[in-house]
């Protein structure tokens, strides 16, 4: 079944209107997808209806709010296939959820000689709270190099692996060139030598069916704004038992079971990693983003993706002074690219000028660039509502560009 | 030598004829910064280089009798664009002719909705930037 391109981009507002004079093109999906209005709508009716502090409140406006924020929850477990509910925990985003293992894992089961590993794909958030991590215990941080193409060198990987190897922390999906990992593999080496290990999923939870207990890592992180929900909130999944063997991240409110001077109880998974009031509207309105993807269905999306991605592909390395980066075998809809002579902002700026949104940079990869020796790319990322004419557009702005440079 | 008002003046005609069209708008300051002059690769340097702006952009000066002239360069060629448009206007003036100067013509060519916030920001740097030049070259002049 293919869908239909003009009902899914009727339900996003934001894709209807020009810019620069220009009809918009939205191409920095990878940053921030945009939000169907059933998910403005949720947010908006949520506060003119239900707004009220959730789990111990005693009037009907409360548990209006705690049924739905719950319910969410729910949905989460089935989108990403967790055996259980409690094993699902509401951060700020991946960013948060990752430094949540890093400060609370970490903190209990990472020491002095100890190993992480992560690979050189990884988003900033995938570094640096390891670096911190392994400055304060004295641990170290290991690298999976990568080849040409922009995928990570596994018999390498198998190299680093040892008994001290205590966690991998790996993107599942790269931000920058689309790479998909080969994590079944990885979380399958990790567990022979006892390693726990982490998916950054913020790039894959949108593109690639998930679930955790097929894949069995033991952590998975992902944020709501990359799948059409709202911003500033995330997801950790952990298994039950690494999570309940975990100390509380932040302490406050709603993490704990009894509060006396002398000693705190904790509460229970998922509450002892949630202090304090949470996000309650954007969660509640981030199931109606999560419905939206199920009633087209992942493998629709992915298919539709895929069109999008092996068209553009096609037709903009037939421009002349084109430069892809990120050639893996198994990648999603990222087109990373640069042209000769030419530097990623001037690019930038004049899709903009043409109405085309894309992104330029590092991508929050510094390392990633370091290894291809460049400052940034420029990176061209699909979703579900863009159409093989957007990438026309794409394509005939990118021609016309790279023109003044490469005649 | 033209007067300062008068080139900044040149400069919004210029602007005025590209009109609302962004893309153009772009193109032109791109093609201004590929007719920039060339800038010696040794002076590359981080001492060089203008601190509060995205792109790199190396500032230096020469002095030719009682006037500052100013030589920049930048990794972009957009930035190299705005540069350009900043020399014609500054270079090759006294200092007290630089210090005094009231760059109308950003505004009036509508810059900050071209060129956005953050690259705004690098644009006032680098003015900043050379009228520090001028300062210092007008106290040099007096302690002479």
């Amino acid at each position: 079944m293919s869908i239909n391109i003009q009902d899914i981009r009727a339900a996003f507002p934001i894709l209807h209107q020009e810019v620069n004079g220009k009809p918009l093109v939205y191409l920095d999906n990878a940053a921030t997808t945009q939000k169907p209005l059933s998910v403005i709508e949720a947010l908006d009716y949520y506060y003119k209806t239900d707004n009220s502090n959730i789990h111990r409140g005693a009037h009907t406006l409360a548990d209006r709010a705690t049924k739905k924020y719950e319910n969410t929850r729910k949905l989460i477990q089935e989108f990403i296939g967790a055996k259980e509910v409690e094993e699902v925990i509401f951060t700020k985003g991946t960013t948060e959820a990752i430094n949540l293992v890093a400060s609370s894992f970490g903190r209990k089961f990472v020491k002095e000689g100890d190993e992480i590993i992560i690979s050189t794909l990884e988003h900033h958030s995938n570094i640096v709270p390891w670096q911190l991590l392994c400055e304060a215990a004295g641990a170290k941080l290991r690298v999976i190099p990568i080849n040409d193409k922009g995928e990570i060198i596994f018999h390498e990987f198998e190299k680093l692996l040892s008994s001290k190897t205590k966690l991998v922390s790996i993107v599942h999906v790269s931000n920058a060139l689309g790479t998909i990992n080969p994590v079944e593999e990885i979380i399958e080496k990790a567990h022979s030598v006892g390693a726990k290990v982490l998916l950054d999923g913020a790039q894959s939870s949108s593109h690639l069916t998930i679930d955790v207990q097929k894949l069995d890592c033991d952590f998975f992180a992902f944020s709501a704004h990359k799948i059409y929900g709202p911003t500033g909130l995330g997801v950790l999944y952990g298994k039950r038992e690494v999570l309940e063997a975990m100390p509380p991240y932040q302490g406050g409110g709603e993490m704990i079971k009894e509060v006396t001077f002398a000693k705190t109880t904790f509460n229970d998974i998922p509450f002892k990693f949630e202090a304090g009031t949470p996000n309650i509207g954007d969660v509640i309105a981030f199931e109606k983003a999560l419905e939206f993807v199920n009633s087209i269905g992942k493998k629709q999306i992915v298919d539709h993706e895929n069109e999008l991605l092996s068209y553009a592909t096609e037709k903009l390395t037939s421009i002349k002074g084109f430069i892809p980066y990120g050639t893996a075998e198994n990648k999603v809809s990222v087109l990373s690219f640069l042209i000769k002579g030419m530097h990623p902002f001037d690019v930038g700026m004049m899709l903009d000028a043409g109405g085309i949104a894309v992104r330029t940079g590092h991508h929050c990869t510094q390392p990633l660039m370091e290894r291809f020796q460049i400052e940034g790319t420029v990176r061209a990322s699909f979703s579900v509502y863009n159409t093989l004419e957007e990438v026309d557009r794409l394509y005939e702005s990118v021609s016309k560009i790279a023109k003044l440079k490469n005649k | 030598m033209t007067d300062i008002n008068k080139v900044q003046d040149e400069i919004i005609e210029e602007f005025a004829i590209l009109g609302d069209d962004r893309e153009s708008t772009i193109f032109y300051i791109m093609e201004l910064g590929n007719q920039l002059g060339d800038f010696p690769e040794e002076e590359k340097t981080d001492d060089n280089i203008i601190k509060g702006c995205q792109s790199k952009v190396w500032l230096i000066t020469t002095t030719e009798d009682d006037k500052v002239v100013f030589h920049a360069d930048s990794n972009t060629d957009i930035t190299k664009g705005l540069i350009s448009l900043l020399i014609r206007v500054m270079s090759d003036r006294t200092p007290k002719e630089i210090i005094n100067s009231d760059l109308y013509f950003i505004e009036k060519i509508g810059m900050g909705g071209i060129i956005g916030s953050q690259r705004s920001n690098g644009l006032a740097a680098m003015i900043k930037q050379m009228k520090f030049y001028a300062i210092a070259y007008q106290s040099k002049m007096n302690a002479i």
